[in-house]
């Protein structure tokens, strides 16, 4: 897989096909990112386990969080990362430990390692990095428009009106695909000068 | 479902629209509310918190303005738009969030008469310093830059003139002074030049010109190209500290490469004001729906009119880029291959007194402060849009005192030469 551009279909594919997702790095705090997407993702239908031992005891809007993926004692489809680039190895490592193991490791906004992902795929498992799971879904849906961002989608068909708590399709007519030429250029050229 | 790239017309006429969902309803409609209902009160804690995607209140965003936002954030190749009141707040909101008092910013000498007073007199009331260089010497704007600078400012095509800016090699600047590119696209419009591919950060629109384009409503437009990295040294605040107006967020790592469009959203426009009207943003979404037809028409008229104005003997000078004797004209070829724009000066040999005439002999040109409408238009920049300008800074603008500024409009081009040709004569 081409890291530096993700075709729409990739993307698509593993957000209609993934039903539950482990949050590693779930953070209760409501201003950080992890919250914001493990709201979002569990209010569009996602099976959600948060992941993060200092948190063990508590739970995230209803969900017990489990102290790491050895925990969880059932399959998951998909590992989503939380934390910087150079926390990424060691939870990749465990992941592989999983039987089965996870369709999809997903690496947040700002999250890559390269090295990580080869590993994983290797396995025949699916890696995104430096991707935002609900921003995604949102653009992929177009609920995402609603802020003024680019989906890169067109549709002329009529959607239902969304509603708290429902999946919307993802299935729009993309344009053209990953990220906007220039942006993924400028993500590129920072990911090789670090 | 192939990722297969579509055509600029048809982003023109599809990008951010769909078949309203409730009714069904095919052009966009003109959402005329100030509030939308929430769902409950999480609903609401999850949009004011920026959790969730939807809609609050028209100062933030609006259902219209958004599908005006993403149409043009497409036809820009940008990741995330902004729609505001006009171009004006558009240049305020971007400013608002790079800049703090005593910082600087490096603009071109060759912009619009309003920017130009906009930058040296209002900003200059904020502490937000403006620093001039030469577009047509880039070398002006490196020897401007000092740890202060926060950003360069740029006009794509130059109001009045019509003169072509060299985007790249700025950006080359920008870049290495690690400020972003900000470039006024108003005069060239995404039709005829895309200044992110060439390595703007922000582009910026008066929508009031040719996206809009037929002289009836005010907008303005902010898009974020999602190139800049906002992070670095803890030069741009506004994006990456944790932000006392949201319980502590950092939007550019919240909202990655559109953080720049959502901090002109919640922290500009939200806090400033300058909302635009739903009704003007579906005026203007209409008339993008045309623009590659009359853009493409504005050029080609105005290339004609530009041809016929060089060759008559009342005329000492005509500045548009699309001439092949152009100072400006390898500049047109790079950058606006299919027309060099509908904007540009031409001087009478007959200096002030034949402009005044002119204008007013002039029966289908209309006497305006306006560019970028169907309708051809004329104006005297030194008397009015550049009046403000001391006559040094009106000739450096391309404002002398026998300067004209047409402003060609989508008529026959027949009956455009030939108003001309009895104006000058008469
Ligand atoms: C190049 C340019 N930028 C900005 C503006 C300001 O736009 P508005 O009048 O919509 O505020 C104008 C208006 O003439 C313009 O020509």
């Amino acid at each position: 897989m081409n890291h530096d551009a993700y075709p729409d279909n990739y993307i698509r594919g593993i957000l209609n096909s993934v039903k539950s997702i482990a949050m590693v790095g779930a953070s209760p705090q409501n201003v950080r990112p992890s919250y914001f997407a493990f709201k979002y993702l569990a209010q569009r239908g996602y099976d959600m386990i948060p992941v993060n031992p200092g948190h063990v005891g508590k739970d995230l809007l209803g969900k017990p969080f489990v102290a790491s993926l050895s925990d969880i004692g059932r399959p998951i489809d998909m590992i989503d990362i939380f934390r910087n680039s150079s926390h990424i190895m060691p939870v990749v490592e465990e992941a592989l430990t999983l039987d089965p193991l996870p369709k999809v490791i997903w690496m947040q906004l700002g999250a890559r390692d390269d090295a990580a992902a080869m590993k994983a795929e290797s396995v025949g498992i699916k890696v995104v990095m430096n991707r935002c799971p609900k921003i995604e879904y949102g653009r992929l849906s177009s609920e995402i428009s609603w802020m003024g961002v680019n989906s890169r989608t067109l549709s002329s068909k009529r959607a239902p009106a969304p509603t708290q708590g429902m999946r919307l399709s993802l299935n729009r007519m993309s344009v053209g695909g990953g990220d906007t030429a220039a942006s993924d250029r400028a993500a590129k050229n920072k990911a090789e000068q670090s | 479902m192939s990722d297969r790239l579509p055509g600029f017309s048809t982003l023109a006429v599809h990008a951010g629209a769909q078949p309203d969902p409730t009714t069904g309803a095919r052009a966009t409609p003109i959402y005329q509310t100030t509030s939308f209902v929430f769902n409950d009160a999480d609903h609401a804690a999850s949009l004011f918190g920026l959790q969730a995607f939807g809609n609050i209140y028209t100062r933030i965003g609006n259902p219209t303005n958004a599908v005006l936002e993403e149409r043009v954030a497409a036809l820009e190749g940008g990741t995330a738009a902004l729609a505001v009141a006009s171009g004006h707040a558009a240049q305020v909101v971007v400013l608002q969030q790079l800049l703090q008092p005593g910082d600087e910013f490096i603009a071109a000498r060759k912009l619009y008469g309003g920017s130009i007073n906009q930058f040296t007199h209002a900003f200059k009331s904020f502490g937000w310093n403006v620093v001039w260089a030469d577009p047509d010497d880039i070398a002006s704007f490196e020897r401007a830059v000092t740890p202060r600078t926060k950003a360069i400012f740029i006009e794509s095509i130059a109001n009045p003139a019509g003169s072509i800016t060299d985007i790249e090699a700025i950006s080359t600047v920008a870049r290495k002074a690690g400020v972003p590119l900000i470039v006024d696209n108003t005069l060239a419009s995404p039709y005829l030049i895309r200044p992110i591919d060439h390595g703007a950060d922000i582009v910026v629109h008066s929508l009031t010109k040719f996206l809009g384009g037929h002289g009836n409503s005010l907008g303005g437009i902010i898009v974020d190209a999602g190139t800049f990295d906002w992070s670095t040294g803890g030069k741009y605040p506004m994006l990456s500290e944790p932000r006392p107006e949201y319980h502590g967020i950092r939007l550019q790592e919240t909202f990655g490469n559109f953080a720049f469009a959502i901090a002109c959203r919640v922290l500009g426009l939200r806090d400033l004001g300058p909302a635009l009207s739903p009704f003007n943003a579906f005026m203007i979404l209409t008339g993008i729906e045309t623009l590659p037809l009359r853009m493409q028409k504005h050029c080609d008229n105005a290339k004609a009119v530009a041809e016929f104005l060089a060759g008559h003997p009342a005329v000492a000078s005509v500045s548009y880029a699309g001439l092949a004797s152009d100072k400006y004209n390898q500049l047109a070829r790079k950058y606006a291959p299919k027309g060099a724009g509908a904007v540009f000066t031409f001087s009478l040999k007959g200096g002030y007194d034949a402009g005044v005439n002119l204008v007013s002999k002039l029966q289908l040109f209309s006497h305006l402060a306006n560019v970028g409408d169907t309708r051809s238009l004329v104006i005297h920049p030194a008397s009015t849009t550049h009046s403000q300008l001391d006559d040094a800074a009106k000739v450096k603008s391309g404002a002398g005192p026998d300067v004209v500024r047409l402003s060609i409009g989508i008529e026959d081009k027949e009956d455009l030469i030939a108003d001309l040709e009895q104006a000058l004569s008469a």
